[in-house]
């Protein structure tokens, strides 16, 4: 790992929820271009680690930095890094109210980082990339799961983010249609992208991730590449865990 | 019933002007007011929280005909006996508006609360993600959906309010109910009179009603 090109760099993560201790002390680098997958039982943190990497839950203690930025310091801009942090969720969250390519332009126009036609055109593209360029005007209620869930990707890219949090994008989803999305996440991950991808599609972690971290009750137990962790597990419950679900 | 309509109809009709612009005067303030307090009830913020609950619960717990005995006789005696500020006064019409305003208003908060509440978190979460500022997302995704859960409840509020103006006829405002008991006193037909208002009121809350339902389905209509 090259130490230059570190993207973000947690350091000493906790979160607590009341008495609750869901992250205990999480410290990681991800290098730019990497594709990070985090596995491990429910209840361990994932999300919630996820979840910190943009600020989405409030950290209780330690630092996370993205860029030289420390995030967790609040003189800093949040909302100015979350446009450059993209997150999709389990249940794809996309705006209700308004149409998909609505959906696509909110923020970019919103936020001014370009005039209407130009997010049109943007939106447009990334619908196109995302394989629903036929689907601009539809409401998010006339599409499928796997429709949804490539609309947020589509929404998130709009913003021209360098990261991208995926926080277990493919869950709430039929089987038939994880694929279509676990695709778009594989072509992202090929131009380069930086992703953090909290999920349980094991075939995905072991084709696409350059790093798989193991987490269990708040602790990050074991990380390798695929290979390693897959393969040659050594602590005993990720070797337990992997039982259970390859 | 006609004779009396006759001779009484334009005083009752101008009577029920007057109770329509108390309504328009009170609802107006007190969707403000809802949607101040009801979103003050939301953030983060304590204080505001706080400000929130103990509003709501003090409206709520006093009843509407006290609460306009205060404002209309209560407030300017205060002001003029104890703080000695002379010459304070309230029409009927403003110590109206006022009362049926935080009254409402109170009412609406809840409402309002409950609406935004009702829009799944994640929508709140999506749009903060992308780096929308709160206010930012509150305006464009959590109030249009919130809004259209809520329209039901506040049409409710707002007939109910529209009848709670007869309250106000303690205070002297020369509302519907009001003037048909004058009427009443002139003419000893109270059957008549009585059944003439009830179905004023009758006819104008079913206007209501049928204007709120076009404004629902076309609500539904454009996204659903």
């Amino acid at each position: 790992m090259n130490p230059d090109n570190v993207k973000i760099k947690v350091e000493n993560l906790r979160k607590d929820f009341g008495h609750l201790k869901v992250l205990q002390g999480v410290s990681t680098e991800i290098c730019e271009g990497e594709v990070v997958v985090v596995i491990g039982p429910s209840g361990s943190g994932k999300s919630t680690f996820l979840r910190c990497l943009n600020q989405l839950e409030k950290v209780t203690e330690g630092r996370v930095i993205i860029d030289g930025q420390d995030i967790t310091d609040p003189e800093t801009d949040i909302n100015k890094l979350r446009e450059r942090v993209g997150m999709v969720f389990q249940h794809f969250n996309l705006f209700n109210n308004m149409n998909v390519l609505r959906n696509l332009m909110l923020a970019p126009v919103d936020l001014k980082q370009c005039g209407k036609e130009e997010a049109k055109e943007r939106a447009l593209a990334m619908l196109e990339r995302v394989g629903l360029q036929d689907k601009v005007n539809a409401f998010p209620h006339q599409l499928s799961g796997g429709q949804k869930q490539r609309v947020a990707i589509a929404r998130s890219l709009c913003m021209k983010p360098d990261i991208m949090l995926f926080d277990e994008p493919t869950s709430a989803l039929d089987p038939e249609m994880v694929g279509e999305v676990l695709d778009v996440m594989k072509e992202l991950a090929h131009e380069g992208m930086t992703m953090v991808v909290v999920t349980h599609e094991m075939g995905f972690a072991r084709e696409v991730a350059n790093r798989v971290l193991f987490m269990d009750e708040g602790c990050i137990l074991e990380e390798g590449t695929p290979e390693e962790v897959f393969g040659n597990p050594q602590n005993p419950r990720t070797q337990d865990f992997l039982n259970k679900v390859l | 019933m006609a004779e009396i309509f006759n001779k009484y109809g334009p005083i009752l009709v101008t009577a029920m002007g007057q109770t329509l612009l108390l309504a328009l005067y009170g609802l107006f303030f007190a969707c403000i007011i809802g949607l101040i307090v009801g979103i003050m009830s939301v953030v983060k913020n304590k204080f505001c929280r706080g400000f929130a609950l103990v509003f709501v619960n003090l409206i709520r717990g006093v009843p509407m005909i006290v609460l306009a005995y205060f404002i209309f006789f209560g407030i300017p005696f205060f002001c003029n006996s104890i703080l000695k500020i002379g010459g304070v006064t309230l029409t009927a019409l403003q110590a109206g508006s006022i009362c049926l305003a935080l009254n409402c208003g109170a009412y609406m908060a809840e409402i309002i609360r409950a609406g935004i509440q009702s829009v799944d978190i994640g929508q709140m979460e999506a749009a903060r993600s992308l780096g929308l500022p709160y206010w930012r997302a509150m305006q464009r995704v959590i109030l249009p959906q919130a809004i259209r859960t809520m329209i039901p409840s506040i049409i409710n509020q707002f007939i109910i309010t529209l009848k709670d103006t007869s309250i106000l006829s303690v205070i002297g405002f020369p509302e519907l109910v009001n003037t048909a008991k004058n009427v009443v006193a002139a003419t000893f037909l109270s059957f008549q009179t009585w059944g003439i208002v009830a179905i004023m009121y009758l006819i104008v809350i079913l206007l209501l009603q049928w204007a709120a339902k076009v404004l629902e389905r076309r609500l539904k209509y454009e996204s659903r």
